[in-house]
């Protein structure tokens, strides 16, 4: 289960960077949706109407108590019998590095839902890459054990993340700095540089 | 103990209602009907004003509807007292609570071990009945009670599976279902684990066809043997390991002989023992049957979903780890199937190394699980907190 600074009675900063993409009536299937926060505030805030998957028992336990609706399950195994289109957006929200099967995963939330938005740390910030050029050391953001630790993150960037977007069919057809105004995806560029966390909504490509 | 000491003319103390008549017969998947029939049930809290704190509570194979009370007849304490009662997680001070014996039961309905109206046993001569029979017969006690909607259906085991057959035949009348250790469908494993049962009961020669009751004998070596051989797979490897293991029973060394040497047995002997004196063997046959015909795929062209479309119900699906008679698999297979229907589902497994009875003890994180759902749906429902 996700927690850390602020995770408690205080909004993440990247649910909220995820939230305005989400339209009133949608039905979205939140991955890993821990205690069910950004659950909640798709459904106060933005009209939707939410699912969640978690594989911890005390998330969803806690999302039971609060009435939201979640199914105990891991995301690397269980999506497979989700049926197709069932949702209209799947969320990744800071999932998708701490995922066995990234590629997998978002195989399957792109059959699943007509929209996927994820956020995610962006180890392209010019201070990641300072750091790595000055200490030769990658900073694990985040995170306060070694790189080796049990479930560490993939440490990637936004190109990266464009990169395994694009092989698993994806467009981005919107992508922002958390905190930060949407630009399209040719800014990818500047945002690589610039942003410490992103949000990437995509779209399967048309054919 | 002879004959149940259950009467029809209610001077056991069970309340009952007729919910069939001649007028109004309850028709049975079988194609047969049955003319008169008796529903034996209890009651906690109180009926709010507009009817709509309604919980059902449905018991599993060998309960009764003494779900939050003591049984007067045979003495035991209530069977879910930790699930349902004041301030717990099914809080009488909040609902309204209905619990009944399930058709084809022995604890006051109309059963095997009821009179058919010629004043015989029905015996083996009572039609077989289905899970969706049961429902049947529940939807029609709560229609004589005057109740039209029901908050909450919760059960487990095979009561889990009335639960489910409520939410598909009572549709939108239901408004949240928790399925505890539950299928959707009954397995070959099960099937096999109750058909030796059947057979042990049948092989006891004073099963007499079935006719027990009227030529005054009981079958109670084979209905012990039913209950042991079905009791082992409630329960787990690793608990049976935990409780049990190899310790001998009241003795330094084996006996080289086949009195009860080891806990495990004289564990089940007691098991079986207890079990006869409460209940009836051809109610056995009967209700251990209706599990194995449950397939509620199998009543929806296939399609498990299909049962489930359309459904506004709110679903809670409660699993096991170590349960082996009903698995989290199966469970599973149920919880994917409301998805693809579209229905509001959570579905929460317990760590647990309890087994199928593991709703039966002491098991917090389902208590806590359990409580927080109710409690939500609840409030959505707008029922005031006490």
């Amino acid at each position: 289960m996700k927690s850390g600074p602020g995770s408690q009675g205080m909004r993440r900063a990247d649910h909220v960077a995820i939230a305005q993409f989400i339209n009133r009536g949608e039905l979205v299937l939140d991955v890993g949706c821990g205690d069910g926060q950004l659950m909640d505030l798709l459904q106060s805030e933005r009209g939707a109407r939410t699912r969640g998957l978690e594989v911890e028992q005390a998330g969803v336990n806690r999302c039971v108590a609060k009435g939201l609706a979640v199914v105990q399950g891991n995301a690397d195994a269980d999506l497979p019998v989700y049926p197709d289109d069932a949702y209209d957006v799947a969320i990744l929200s800071k999932t998708i590095q701490e995922l066995a099967r990234p590629k997998f995963v978002l195989d399957e939330l792109s059959r699943v839902a007509r929209r996927v938005i994820i956020s995610f740390r962006n180890y392209g910030h010019w201070r990641v890459r300072t750091t790595l050029l000055t200490t030769g050391r990658i900073p694990n953001l985040g995170h306060g054990a070694g790189w080796w630790s049990d479930g560490a993150r993939r440490p990637c960037t936004a190109r990266d993340m464009a990169e395994l977007a694009a092989e698993a069919g994806l467009q981005i057809v919107a992508a922002t700095a958390v905190g930060g105004k949407p630009v399209n995806a040719k800014s990818l560029g500047r945002l690589n540089w610039t942003a410490e966390e992103l949000v990437f909504v995509l779209e399967r490509k048309k054919r | 103990m002879l004959a149940p000491a259950r009467t029809l003319d209610g001077t056991d103390g069970l309340k009952r209602l007729t919910v069939a008549t001649p007028d109004r017969p309850l028709k049975l998947d079988s194609g047969r009907a049955l003319d008169h029939v008796e529903i034996a049930y209890e009651t906690w809290g109180q009926l709010n004003a507009d009817n709509s704190n309604v919980v059902v509570v449905c018991h599993a194979l060998t309960g009764d509807q003494f779900a939050a009370s003591p049984n007067p007849v045979t003495g035991r304490p209530a069977w879910w007292d930790r699930i349902v009662g004041p301030g717990m997680p099914v809080d009488t001070n909040r609902f309204f609570v209905i619990c009944s014996n399930v058709l084809g039961g022995c604890m006051g309905s109309t059963g095997p071990a009821s009179k058919k109206p010629d004043g015989a046993y029905w015996g083996t001569e009572f039609p077989i009945i289905t899970i969706a029979d049961m429902a049947r017969a529940q939807i029609a006690l709560l229609d004589q009670l005057g109740i039209p909607n029901v908050f909450l259906v919760i059960g487990g085991s095979i009561g889990g599976m009335q639960v489910l057959e409520w939410t598909v035949q009572a549709r939108d009348r239901v408004f949240a279902a928790v399925p505890i250790a539950v299928a959707p469908r009954q397995s070959a494993q099960n099937i096999g684990f109750y058909e030796t049962g059947r057979q042990a009961i049948m092989a006891d020669p004073n099963w007499r066809n079935g006719n027990y009751l009227s030529e005054g004998t009981r079958p109670e070596k084979g209905l012990a043997v039913a209950r042991m051989a079905a009791h082992i797979t409630y329960l787990s490897e690793s608990s049976l390991k935990r409780k049990f293991d190899r310790k001998l029973q009241d003795r330094a060394s084996k006996t080289f002989g086949f009195d009860a040497d080891f806990q495990i047995e004289s564990y089940l002997r007691h098991q079986g023992q207890t079990f006869v004196d409460r209940f009836d063997a051809n109610s056995y046959l009967y209700i251990t049957r209706a599990m194995d015909y449950f397939d509620l795929a199998g009543e929806h062209g296939g399609v498990l979903a299909n049962a489930f479309r359309g459904l506004n119900t709110r679903f809670c699906v409660f699993s096991f780890s170590s349960d082996w008679h009903y698995s989290p698999e199966e469970n599973r297979d149920l919880v994917r199937a409301l998805n693809a229907a579209g229905c509001e589902t959570s579905y929460v497994n317990i760590e647990t190394d309890k087994g199928h009875d593991a709703f039966f003890v002491e098991e917090p994180e389902f208590e806590a699980g359990l409580r927080g759902f109710i409690d939500a749906a609840a409030n959505a429902r707008g029922l005031v907190k006490p």
